[in-house]
């Protein structure tokens, strides 16, 4: 019998994945399902539980992080832009994107809106679709409409050539992505509570790895990691716990993530690959699944700078969820000109003033090669917070 | 060629000579003087007070509950036009916010800060509703979030759906007159007091159908030649009232009625257009723009094409509040609400890139233009993002080389007049050796 996987070899597939900007893992996918569909999507959240449902693979494309020379890209692009659209263009033009058969555009901001014209008129033989999450969380309203962009979205994944819409599969689908939110949340957890056993970027690679694995394979992964790193030979240092929040749609470096741990801290919350963690709690078994990713879509989605502020303030929400991870201190990593993130700054901050928590901010981009800067401001914040309690 | 010394420094301290106006511009300052009034009076009279934005806005809807609209942008760029803006902007950034975003935003909150006052010098006065018409735009959205935390006062949010498939559909319409009548609706009759009167707005839509056939008559009169009008510096006049808190008003017809004679007279004296430095005399070129206009150094950008001959004959800007040159008219549909729901889809930034770039290539052919420029804004996404896949999009359907210049709305920084100068000179050159 083999014997189970350590956590290093874990990471290592990750890290394999993480640089698979040609989507081999996918093409392997592919070659493994014939006929199936292979669907991309733009972050932040878009229902996996749909286009899984159709028999195939959805695809999360969060750009090109550090690892794609941007040539092409640059060119569609003015400079106060920010980096994921450009990166996404260069792997379209250069054909890293080839082996999708459509893409999903969700309505996260105005560059990821106008990348779906952007890809209809580059590349207008591929299919492209904008899926213009509500709004209105009210079901009779928002709640119609979206159900109503949903079956629209299906029956066109069908034309496709995917699998017929049928409650079915949507329920099986939903109940597989239900339990990997669970194993995701079981991680984010073990970071909580012993962050020495699963350092930050570990997390990120281990959940974006979702991005391109069958949902099973990568649950399977996440326990099988949680399984093995308690036996890691780590010990718990002397490090301030920090929130890490404004990194929701194009990822930091994992040389930021790297720094921030490095200077002092351990990051004990994020919202790193946010769409993945977009539903909070189960959507659950319902005889009427369509209703139920709806529902939850209007009543689960969690706390995002993407959707109108319609009930609580983010700033007490953010408050609380300092409190539950029992944070020192928060730090903002917003992209550059990422207009949800930077405009939510000022209200979350003064809401954090006035609770007492402290925090420092910094912009990056997910092709960011320096970090010094964000060494010295991580560790000054973490030696002032361990000396004097506050930054 | 370089001038004097002593000419440099006199033109320096000359001021600047007073733009011509029309008489209907005139009407216009009055009319603009007397809401301003209106607001500044509003808590004697007990009026209240809505502040919306001009893409999407509901201001017949607003009218028929004896509401009063103020429109932030409209402030930002009024802001910019009187040179407060930077000042503005530098206090929104000393209190936090970030110099990547929205300079409409910070310029509007560097203004809140500063106690509000708007034109004509009176403090404006503090909503009692925020309608969040979400058209075209996300920032809208997280500008009113920031605003609801100022005000404290009742939100209504309208999203709008995008037209990404180049038409809107059934469902889009239905989500938005469901959102009028479940949230929008009794919002405006919780803070009024007020019911809603389906005949009262049918009325006001009437009105507006009137004034929009008169505009749309002058945004077309750009095809004659030469243009009496210039469609993206002169239109911005056109299109205040139209966009902003004049639609359905016996005003806004009158004004459009006498702004249609003005330039019928232009057009039988085949005059050029009006610009702030007397009748242009000779239509050299022929333009296309697509992009906002910068509004700190308004009158020099305009003179930057002006003084070469290049009229601008059509523009994407003048229909950021509604496309009515493409055929769209209030009070078309039988139900109102689906009216204002037709319109709020229908706004130019609302559209997908390859309808604008659609939209674009019928404005060259039909407006027989030379070229076309796109103004980039650093600020403002929704414009920007994907221009330069759209220029080069323009470029092969048209043949026809296009312009790429950079600029901000409201922040001087982003404004660098030399360069946009060379640019503008070089591209005109260039269509002159190309004929």
């Amino acid at each position: 019998m083999a014997s189970a996987p350590t956590a290093t070899e874990l990471l290592e597939r990750c890290e394999r994945l993480f640089a698979d900007t040609a989507l081999d893992a996918v093409r392997a996918w592919k070659a493994a399902h014939p006929g199936r569909l292979a669907i991309g999507h733009l972050p932040v959240y878009a229902p996996r539980e749909l286009i899984h449902a159709a028999g195939a693979l959805p695809v999360a494309l969060q750009g090109g992080g550090d690892q794609v020379d941007i040539v092409k890209g640059d060119a569609c692009f003015q400079s106060y832009i920010c980096h994921l659209p450009r990166s996404t263009v260069e792997l379209g033009l250069t054909g890293d994107l080839d082996v999708l058969d459509g893409f999903v555009f969700p309505s996260t901001c105005d560059v990821i809106r106008n990348l779906s014209g952007i890809w209809k008129l580059l590349f207008p033989q591929k299919y492209a679709r904008f899926l213009d999450l509500p709004q209105a969380f009210d079901a009779s309203t928002g709640g119609r409409f979206y159900r109503h962009d949903l079956e629209e979205l299906g029956r066109e994944l069908h034309g496709l050539g995917g699998l017929p819409p049928d409650d079915g599969r949507l329920r099986a689908s939903i109940a597989l992505y239900d339990d990997n939110r669970r194993a995701i949340e079981k991680l984010y957890a073990l970071r909580r509570e012993t962050p020495w056993l699963c350092s930050s970027d570990e997390a990120f690679l281990l959940v974006k790895a979702g991005g391109v694995l069958d949902v099973q394979e990568h649950t399977a992964l996440l326990r099988a990691f949680i399984d093995a790193a308690g036996s890691r030979p780590r010990k718990r240092e002397d490090r301030i716990r920090l929130l890490l929040i404004g990194a929701f749609c194009e990822q930091p470096p994992l040389g930021v993530l790297r720094t921030l741990e490095k200077s002092g801290a351990y990051v004990v919350d994020d919202d790193l690959n946010l769409g993945a963690r977009w539903l909070e709690g189960d959507v659950g078994p319902s005889q009427r699944p369509l209703e139920a990713l709806v529902r939850a879509y209007l009543e689960q989605s969690t706390w995002a700078s993407t959707r109108f502020e319609h009930d609580e303030p983010r700033g007490a929400q953010l408050v609380k969820r300092v409190r539950r991870a029992g944070a020192d201190g928060v730090v903002f990593a917003a992209p550059s000109f990422c207009d949800p993130a930077l405009l939510d700054q000022p209200p979350l901050q003064k809401a954090l003033t006035e609770a007492g928590v402290p925090f420092f901010s910094f912009k990056y981009a997910e092709n960011t090669g320096q970090f010094q800067g964000i060494r010295e401001q991580a560790g000054t914040f973490s030696d002032s917070l361990k000396l004097w309690g506050a930054a | 060629m370089s001038q004097p010394q002593g000419a440099l420094q006199a033109a320096a301290k000359a001021p600047p000579p007073a733009a011509q106006k029309d008489s209907s511009m005139e009407r216009q300052k009055q009319m603009i003087a007397g809401h301003f009034r209106a607001l500044s009076l509003a808590k004697e009279t007990g009026q209240r007070v809505a502040y919306t934005f001009v893409p999407g806005n509901l201001t017949e809807l607003m009218h028929a509950f004896d509401v009063l609209p103020v429109y932030p942008e409209i402030n930002a760029l009024q802001s910019a036009m009187r040179q407060l803006s930077a000042g503005y902007i530098r206090e929104a950034e000393r209190l936090g916010h970030n110099e990547d975003v929205c300079t409409y935003v910070k310029c509007d909150i560097g203004m809140l800060t500063k106690g509000n006052v708007g034109p004509t010098g009176e403090a404006l006065p503090p909503p009692n509703l925020l309608l969040l018409s979400y058209t075209g735009c996300f920032t809208f959205m997280k500008w009113f979030e920031l605003l609801k935390h100022e005000y404290g006062c009742e939100v209504a949010m309208l999203h709008v759906p995008y037209v990404a498939e180049g038409q809107p559909t059934a469902d889009a319409r239905r989500y938005i007159v469901d959102q009028l009548k479940a949230e929008v609706i009794p919002k405006l009759e919780k803070v009024t007091g007020k019911k809603y009167d389906e005949g009262r707005l049918r009325a006001l839509l009437a009105r507006s159908r009137q004034a929009e056939d008169d505009l749309v008559w002058v945004l077309d009169s750009a095809k004659a030649r030469p243009s009496p009008i210039d469609a993206y510096f002169g239109a911005v006049y056109y299109v205040g009232p139209i966009f902003s808190a004049f639609r359905g008003t016996q005003d806004a017809v009158a004004y459009y009625r006498e702004l249609r004679a003005e330039v019928e007279d232009r057009v039988l004296k085949g005059l050029g257009p009006v610009t702030p430095d007397g009748t242009l005399t000779r239509e050299k070129y022929r333009l296309v723009v697509e992009g906002p206009p910068n509004w700190t150094h308004f009158r020099d950008f305009w003179r930057i094409f002006h003084d070469e001959g290049a009229v601008i004959v059509a523009s994407t800007y003048a229909k950021v509040g509604g496309l009515y040159d493409q055929g769209f008219r209030h009070g078309q549909a039988d139900d109102p609400l689906e009216s204002l729901a037709d319109y709020c889809l229908g706004c130019y930034t609302n559209l997908s890139l390859p309808s604008r770039v659609g939209l674009l290539e019928k404005y060259v052919r039909e407006f027989q233009a030379d070229g076309f420029v796109f103004n980039s804004i650093k600020s403002c996404n929704s414009f920007s993002a994907g221009q330069l896949v759209m220029l080069r999009q323009l470029e092969q359907r048209t043949g026809l080389p296009g312009a790429f210049i950079e600029s901000d709305l409201v922040d001087p920084r982003y404004y660098g007049h030399a360069n946009i100068k060379n640019r503008i000179e070089s591209y005109l050159q260039m269509i002159e050796q190309r004929r």
